[in-house]
């Protein structure tokens, strides 16, 4: 008969232990720790006949194991009654600990509130970086470092995701609240709450010492990549795997001071590129920032550079780390308006067909994602140790052996995962083609503007640009004349003054 | 370039097509506001607030790894070792308090499995010649390593580890449930936030169907 509960030498061990040390009378448990104290110092134990009795009853016992294994209480020692002694209360002592009031997450909630409404008055009301600056380090210090960046808005789609997909699963109101504040912010002041409430961006703008300008379709391209990771996040949080925004949070190492060793090596390589590149997280990975890009161009204000007429001076453009300055642009001659749309027609017509791709290629891609998935991992392992093709056993195989179920169980259990997988690989494929598709039909638009503008898409509200501008610097009393910065003084001036201002 | 040379008919077309975009943009904030504060609330007041989940670890399936005390967002763990007293078998040679591998098995710090001395134990009374102790955790000296937990595991199994939600900071993701190697953790009601054994289970269901013993 199998032993379905542990390893056959465990239960010896555990048999004859048990015997040793209760079954039988004390001579045998103090044998048994001579045994131990001499056995090092290579002493003939003293005690062979107890050791003879104990053999023998340890196999009497263990033929007693084996016949009754499948009741698991009768394989325990007896816990004996103590006359006059009252055990303490386990319940009480184990559940006395009651999870911890909530009051906290309401706090954030309402300072992420808070910081949301500061930010949008900060950016398009005071308009100063200044003070956006100062609520970023505040950002970081309360929403980073003192509750350590969790839970956070970026996290929280997967909460909403797993919420929709699960029915059993809660969604926490002040998680709920979490993910919506900052849409709802995004939605009316643009991209404020990334600019200065968000800690893993505000951590990223205040390592921003050196901006470079990359090239823009650096933007495009890498861009998607929020766009799949978000497709990513979520399958993974509907299916139940794990929540991977939150298992690879680059920067949460840096706020609770610890972490594993990869993850606070990508932190710190993430912070030394942003030196340079600007906000490499928020622009190439971040989901919700891809969200964001979707949701701000709808935005009811929004920041702009100049207060009154713009004088062309692309002071802003330089400044602006983020390729998110378009200039003015003129309307189109007839004939290359004509080709423009028919460019954006032609884009449009091949969105059903990425569409199409996507979902052909994430379906056989499915099954490589399942890979992530633990009980998948197991059936896998299980498998392979049922009919001996690995060595050993891992604590997972154990674990499920210890639990009585059956590999088939296990395998009929994978074989339903997997097929999830490949569902969820499918659905994210049409995500990715969606996306690919729209992105080029966005690449394909034209439109006129008549002022610098921040292209909304793009633009972080940092403030960066109508810190530089001139006419902005004179409504302020900061400046008297901006003839100097007119575009024809630049020409004829090689630049003196706005080289000056760059640097200041 | 500037507004000066365009035709009055060109410019009034572009503002009556930034008027359509802007209506266009208005009808799609508010919807989207108005279906993102809908389905949030929806799928928050789904359930009652003490239905919230908390993240719990099955000590059925926990193998002791050591894990918990490590990977935990907290110094020391969240994660603690807890005593069923209804299965501990008073012994007075505990596997999970004594290391076997030392010469001497009595109480002094260096032949305890337990690094810091967190499990105590307490003589109770002596029947028929043999000691019985009672084992306590004391909780804020445990870290959660488990040593404990693994060598109860050979006798009656009545210590085990559990999050200990007084300590617990509800991480989004819990980053020990990551490490887990059995995946033992999992989301439970923050209502009824501690898992017991099977075999603590199966011991209760016998206790009540008896009545109790006293
Ligand atoms: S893009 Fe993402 S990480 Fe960056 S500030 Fe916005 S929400 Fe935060
Ligand atoms: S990580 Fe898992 S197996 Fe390891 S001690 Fe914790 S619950 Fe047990
Ligand atoms: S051995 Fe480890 S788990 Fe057990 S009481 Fe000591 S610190 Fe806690
Ligand atoms: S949820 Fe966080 S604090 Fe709680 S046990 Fe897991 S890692 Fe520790």
């Amino acid at each position: 008969m199998k032993f379905p509960h542990s390893s056959p030498d465990r239960s010896i061990i555990r048999g004859s232990l048990a015997l040793l040390s209760a079954r039988i009378p004390k001579v045998l448990s103090r044998a048994l720790r001579a045994k131990i104290a001499h056995g090092q110092a290579g002493n003939s134990p003293p005690f062979s006949r107890g050791g003879t009795i104990g053999l023998i009853t340890l196999l009497g016992f263990l033929c007693l194991v084996l016949w009754s294994n499948s009741l698991v209480a009768q394989t325990m020692l007896v816990r004996p009654e103590v006359p006059g002694y009252d055990p303490p209360d386990w319940a009480a002592k184990v559940q006395q600990a009651a999870p911890r009031s909530w009051w906290r997450e309401y706090l954030d909630v309402a300072i992420l509130g808070l910081g949301i409404a500061a930010a949008g008055w900060l950016g398009l009301v005071r308009r100063s970086r200044r003070g956006l600056l100062l609520l970023t380090v505040a950002s970081v210090l309360w929403l980073g470092f003192w509750r350590k960046g969790c839970v956070c808005p970026i996290g929280a789609i997967q909460n909403v995701s797993l919420a929709i997909a699960d029915a059993n699963y809660t969604l926490p109101l002040a998680v709920a609240l979490v993910f919506a504040l900052p849409i709802l912010g995004t939605i009316f002041f643009g991209r404020t709450f990334c600019a200065a409430v968000c800690p893993l961006g505000a951590i990223q703008e205040i390592v921003a010492l050196h901006p470079v300008k990359l090239p823009e379709w650096v933007d495009h391209v890498f861009g998607l990549i929020g766009y799949v990771y978000l497709g990513l996040a979520v399958m993974f949080a509907v299916l139940g795997t794990s929540f991977v925004i939150c298992q690879y949070d680059p920067f949460v190492a840096f706020f609770r001071l610890g972490g594993s060793l990869e993850l606070v090596v990508v932190g710190i390589g993430f912070l030394l590129a942003g030196i340079f590149i600007t906000r490499p997280y928020c622009r190439f990975l971040c989901p919700l920032g891809a969200v964001f890009r979707c949701i701000s161009p709808l935005a009811r204000w929004h920041v702009r550079i100049p207060p009154e007429a713009c004088i062309q001076c692309r002071l802003c453009e330089n400044v602006c780390p983020y390729n998110a300055i378009s200039p003015p642009a003129a309307p189109l001659r007839p004939s290359a308006r004509r080709t423009a749309r028919q460019r954006f027609l032609m884009a449009a017509a091949m969105v059903p067909i990425w569409v199409l791709m996507g979902g052909v290629l994430g379906r056989l891609v499915g099954p490589i994602l399942s890979r992530a998935d633990a009980r998948i991992q197991l059936a896998d392992r299980v498998w392979l140790e049922e009919r001996g093709q690995v060595e050993g056993t891992t604590d997972a195989s154990d674990a499920f052996r210890k639990s009585g179920a059956h590999p088939d169980a296990l395998y009929a259990e994978a074989a339903m995962r997997q097929l999830q997988y490949q569902q969820g690989g499918m659905w994210l494929g049409i995500w990715i083609g969606l996306v690919v598709g729209l992105k080029i039909v966005q690449l394909s638009r034209y439109r006129t503007r008549d002022e610098y503008e921040p292209e909304r898409s793009r633009c972080f509200s940092c403030g960066r640009c109508f810190w530089y501008c001139p006419v902005e610097q004179k409504r302020l009393g900061l400046i008297e004349d901006l003839a100097p910065y007119l575009p024809e003084a630049r020409e004829k001036s090689l630049q003196p003054v706005a080289s000056a201002s760059d640097e200041s | 370039m500037s507004t000066m040379e365009r035709g009055v008919g060109q410019d009034s077309a572009r503002i009556a097509a930034t008027d359509r975009r802007g209506f266009l943009a208005e009808g799609l904030r508010t919807l989207g506001a108005l279906s993102l504060a809908g389905g949030v609330g929806f799928l928050a007041g789904r359930r009652g607030q003490e239905e919230i989940l908390v993240w719990q670890l099955d000590p059925d399936r926990c193998m002791a790894c050591g894990n918990c005390a490590t990977h935990c967002v907290l110094t020391p763990s969240a994660v603690k070792a807890v005593q069923f007293y209804p299965l501990c078998a008073m012994c007075d040679l505990c596997t999970g308090y004594f290391d076997l591998g030392h010469l001497r098995l009595d109480t002094a710090a260096e032949n305890q499995l337990c690094p810091t001395g967190a499990l105590r134990r307490e003589f109770i009374t002596e029947q028929a010649g043999v000691p019985r102790f009672e084992y306590h955790v004391d909780e804020p000296l445990c870290i959660g390593c488990g040593k404990c937990v693994k060598g109860c595991a050979m006798m009656n199994g009545s210590l085990y580890l559990q999050v200990r939600h007084d300590r617990c900071v509800r991480c989004n993701q819990c980053s020990i449930a990551l490490a887990c190697p059995t995946d033992a953790f999992r989301r439970v009601p923050a209502s009824q936030p501690y898992l017991l054994k099977r075999k603590a289970r199966m011991l209760l269901a016998h206790t009540v169907s008896e009545g109790p013993s006293g």
